[in-house]
């Protein structure tokens, strides 16, 4: 009987919040001794600690705050941890500071809380303090927030007060996305609402304390439909066996079924599923398993494991709410270590959208986020991430970000969403890179044609571009220039130049000239940033049989001379970022092409 | 199983085995803290587990002070065979450490000699990067405010105010060359949870858990059986009482408690009555009102 008791028992997590001196500690201290968590040993200290301070009442903060550093200032700095139980259930709780400046430590407790009981005086009602613990509950997408008023044996037991704050909440948390909002009057010193009622209060209908913990409901917290499991570990016990180990993060897998692992989206057979020691048929969020497939395929750590109807966002681009927790604030100029399920990978921030202001939830813009802010950002992670949103999906829309060089964890990160930017999203970040798309080849291979296209799809999008078209610079800029080597130098020169001074303004400019030489696109290539060769590339053949603008027969009636491909030498390019056979592909694929390619170096969502 | 139910034991070991298995992937050269007692044996199985059907990769490490009870040395040597791991034993042998007499243990300076400086010391010479310890937050209130992943500078310094916030269950383990990261993966576990995970799991323990009639003496308000070493001084009388030990460490100083249980059973029930916290036998907690917290500010577990 005694054995199923405590078998059964559930696991609530909660976190507590309050402003300093509004009895936190009396509270937690309250509630522990009510359920008997506190040793005699313990109360006996207390007891002295009582006796030498002369105070009235047993001062239960001596009992929380742990570290004599603390205890000397009489405040909390860290987050404690605290267990207790009742017959139904086992409490852990995140023992948070009041203190303003340790947001940190709120966001850290909420993070594996199902539950916020935010403290607040009676006296001081609706404080700043008071909305941002609400903020970072709702950001956290706790479920259960309890605003719990305490020393109501100040203020008399009285009703006005407890409605006054009750409304000055609800009109704040209107603006928040939090479910279940309670309110609950409370002396934590007197022990009144705590664990029982005394009948102080025969106006409030609500619940005591304790029973609102021992009846929310908490089992639905867990995501039992996207079967999502990250390989931590790699088991060999013998050379001819492997098996992978994890945590299910979410849903549910079984033996015999078919999965997929990304990023490589091989797929396998669910050989065999062990819990423990055991051989099992499934298992399910929540459990740390080994499993092995049926084929012998190349799986890594940080690799996910799938359904195949049912995919993560897959994306190196994504919109995050960010909590910065380090005394050094954000800069947006540096990378920084993204750690990620089993996954650590570099990512730099690169747009800064605002910062939040918690006290009224203002957005605001910003150049950066100091210890304790909260901002939004985009992140650009330099290989694809796989994620869920946080809020469908806690464990794989979560992240740390680690500062590389003082290994410390700057920031808390909860992934939004990963598509549909703002156009001036968009436009501030190209703005920050720009970039030169050279099409290089032969007269008529199709240079201008996918440049005037490439350009139009860009601009659509609200990027900012330019064409510089070997015609038009000769008509307009270089008419003084004719076709020898070192005039074509120059003209490559100029446009060169012109090129990377528009880029370097956050332009992305689509070049199309010819230009033949070699060890000139090769210079660029290193002395330009964001300089992409773009080798465009149909046969002379073909190129002749165009003929687009009449020039080769013009050549072959020697009408025109040193013309390209003809009397003149392109030297082709022998490692392009990118190659274009337009003899092979149709102009909307060539287009493609080179549009897809540079959507992804400027790592765009368009 | 159908409603996929979790219980709160199986939340607690598959935590901890998660936290394993994150250390085994990320560090270099871990090792594991074995001190024998029922918290190093919980943690031993939950490394057999996490790491089944493959073996455990890596060592174990006892620091023995010399005092220790003999059942404990005993155990020690036939479970760790048992289970097929590399056990490393060290101890100070410095003549300032051999100088201790048993009345000595508990005191500041045995601590540091007997146990944090070899342990430092040991640590340095493998350069392990990681030691995992069977450490509970419900121990000792400076605990309850350490991480799964504790950070030390290089020269093993723990600073309770310069820790990394632990976020969800996404943990932080980098770390540079010389400097360690102690991990406790029984952080959330509290004593009962303890000992109803090793009556589910069958695990073995040294018999001094359990009651037997022994040969007390009383010293300090702390009730210790007469053995190898601890001899009754002028003025001590010597008594026979069912008792057991409700923690294990230096027989000078760890006490007894009067006890009848002498099966898994009556302990989890005696533990259900009982008010005094587990440490209140330990002479090193009780030297000052911070007394752990100064103790592991210079590298003790």
């Amino acid at each position: 009987m005694e054995e199923n008791k405590m078998k059964n028992k559930e696991l609530v997590r909660l976190t507590t919040a309050g402003s300093v001196d509004d009895g936190k500690s009396t509270l937690i201290g309250r509630l522990l001794y009510e359920c008997n968590a506190i040793y005699s040993d313990q109360l006996e200290l207390l007891e002295k600690i009582r006796k030498k301070n002369g105070g009235e009442d047993l001062d239960f903060a001596f009992l929380l705050d742990g570290l004599s550093a603390e205890q000397e200032q009489g405040i909390t700095i860290d987050v404690a941890y605290r267990y207790f139980s009742t017959d139904k259930r086992k409490y852990i709780i995140a023992d948070v500071p009041g203190h303003e400046q340790y947001t940190r430590n709120m966001v850290t407790g909420a993070s594996n809380a199902q539950v916020a009981l935010i403290l607040v005086d009676a006296r001081k009602g609706l404080l700043r303090q008071s909305k941002r613990h609400l903020f970072i509950a709702s950001l956290l997408g706790l479920q259960h927030v309890a605003i719990v008023i305490n020393k109501m044996d100040l203020v008399d037991y009285s009703q006005a007060v407890y409605d006054k704050i009750k409304r000055d909440f609800v009109e704040f948390s209107i603006k928040l996305n939090i479910s279940n909002l309670t309110f609950i009057p409370i002396s934590a010193l007197k022990g009144e609402m705590v664990t029982k009622s005394t009948g102080k209060m025969p106006w409030y209908k609500g619940w005591i304390l304790l029973d609102y913990l021992e009846n929310i409901q908490v089992v639905s917290e867990r995501n039992l439909i996207d079967f999502r499991l990250p390989v931590q570990i790699i088991l060999r016990p013998d050379q001819d066996h492997r098996y992978y180990a994890g945590l299910v993060e979410s849903g549910v897998f079984r033996k015999g079924e078919e999965i997929m692992i990304l990023p490589s989206r091989q797929k396998s057979i669910v050989k065999s599923i062990i819990l423990g020691l055991n051989q099992v048929k499934e298992a399910s969020a929540g459990q740390s398993i080994v499993f092995s497939l049926q084929d012998n395929i190349d799986i890594s750590r940080g690799d996910i494991v799938v359904r195949q109807d049912n995919l993560p966002r897959i994306a190196s681009r994504f919109e995050a709410s960010l909590c910065w927790l380090d005394k050094r604030p954000l800069d947006l100029s540096r990378t920084y270590i993204l750690k990620h399920t089993s996954k650590e990978i570099r990512c730099s921030l690169d747009v800064l959208r605002y910062r939040i202001n918690t006290d009224n939830l203002h957005r605001k813009k910003a150049k950066t986020l100091h210890l304790n802010e909260i901002g939004r950002v985009i992140i650009n992670t330099n290989e694809e991430i796989l994620f869920d949103p946080y809020i469908q999906n806690k464990n794989l829309g979560n992240f740390i970000l680690i500062d590389e060089i003082s290994n410390n964890t700057v920031a808390a990160g909860v992934i939004i969403k990963d598509k549909k930017y703002a156009n001036e999203d968009i436009a501030s970040s190209v703005k920050k890179k720009g970039a030169i798309l050279w099409l290089t080849g032969l007269s008529g291979s199709g240079k201008s044609t996918i440049a005037n296209k490439v350009f139009d799809n860009l601009q659509t999008k609200g990027i900012d571009c330019e064409i510089l078209d070997g015609d038009v610079i000769r008509q307009n800029l270089n008419n003084h220039l004719g076709f020898s080597k070192e005039d074509r130098l120059k003209n490559m020169e100029i446009a060169g130049f012109l090129a990377n001074m528009l880029s370097k303004h956050g332009v992305v400019v689509i070049v199309a000239l010819i230009s033949p030489c070699k060890f000139k696109r090769e210079e660029f290539k290193n002395k330009f940033d964001n300089f992409y060769e773009i080798y465009i590339n149909a046969s002379l053949a073909v190129c002749e049989q165009r003929d687009v603008k009449g020039l080769y027969k013009k050549v072959r009636q020697g009408e025109i001379v040193n013309f390209t491909g003809i009397d003149n030498v392109y030297e082709q390019p022998k490692t392009p970022d990118l190659e274009v056979k337009t003899d092979k592909l149709s102009v909307d694929e060539a287009v493609d092409k080179v549009t897809k390619f540079i959507k992804n170096k400027l790592k765009l969502f368009i | 199983m159908s409603d996929y139910n979790i219980e709160y034991l199986d939340f607690l070991e598959s935590e901890s085995i998660h936290i394993l298995r994150e250390v085994a992937a990320e560090f270099n050269n871990p090792v594991m803290l074995y001190s024998i007692g029922k918290d190093s044996s919980v943690l031993l199985h939950l490394a057999y587990k996490a790491f089944y059907p493959g073996k455990i990769p890596f060592p174990f490490l006892h620091i023995d002070t010399g005092y220790k009870f003999k059942e404990m040395i005993e155990f020690r040597d036939y479970y760790t065979k048992k289970i097929g791991v590399e056990l490393i034993v060290h101890q100070n042998t410095e003549s300032q450490a051999m100088s201790f007499r048993s009345e000595d243990a508990g005191s500041e300076e045995y601590i540091y000699y007997k146990k944090t400086k070899p342990l430092l010391e040991i640590l340095r010479k493998h350069e392990f990067d990681v030691a995992i310890g069977g450490a509970r937050r419900d121990e000792e209130k400076s605990r309850a405010k350490e991480r799964f992943f504790s950070y030390r500078n290089q020269e093993g310094i723990w600073d309770p105010k310069n820790q990394r916030p632990e976020l969800w269950h996404t943990y932080n383990t980098r770390i540079k060359k010389g400097e360690g990261v102690r991990v406790f993966p029984l952080s959330n576990w509290i004593e009962m949870d303890i000992w109803q995970y090793i009556k589910r799991e069958k695990i073995e323990m040294v018999p001094l858990y359990f009651a037997q009639q022994m040969d007390l003496i009383e010293r300090n308000g702390v009730y210790l059986q007469v053995g190898d070493h601890v001899q009754p001084q002028k003025g001590e009388k010597v008594f026979s009482r069912m008792a057991r030990f409700r923690t294990l460490g230096c027989a000078p100083s760890t006490g007894a408690i009067f006890s009848s249980a002498k099966d898994l059973d009556s302990i989890i029930k005696e533990l259900e009555k009982e008010k005094i916290s587990e440490r209140q036998n330990r002479v090193i907690d009780n030297n000052s009102l911070s007394a752990m917290e100064d103790k592991k500010r210079e590298g003790y577990f």
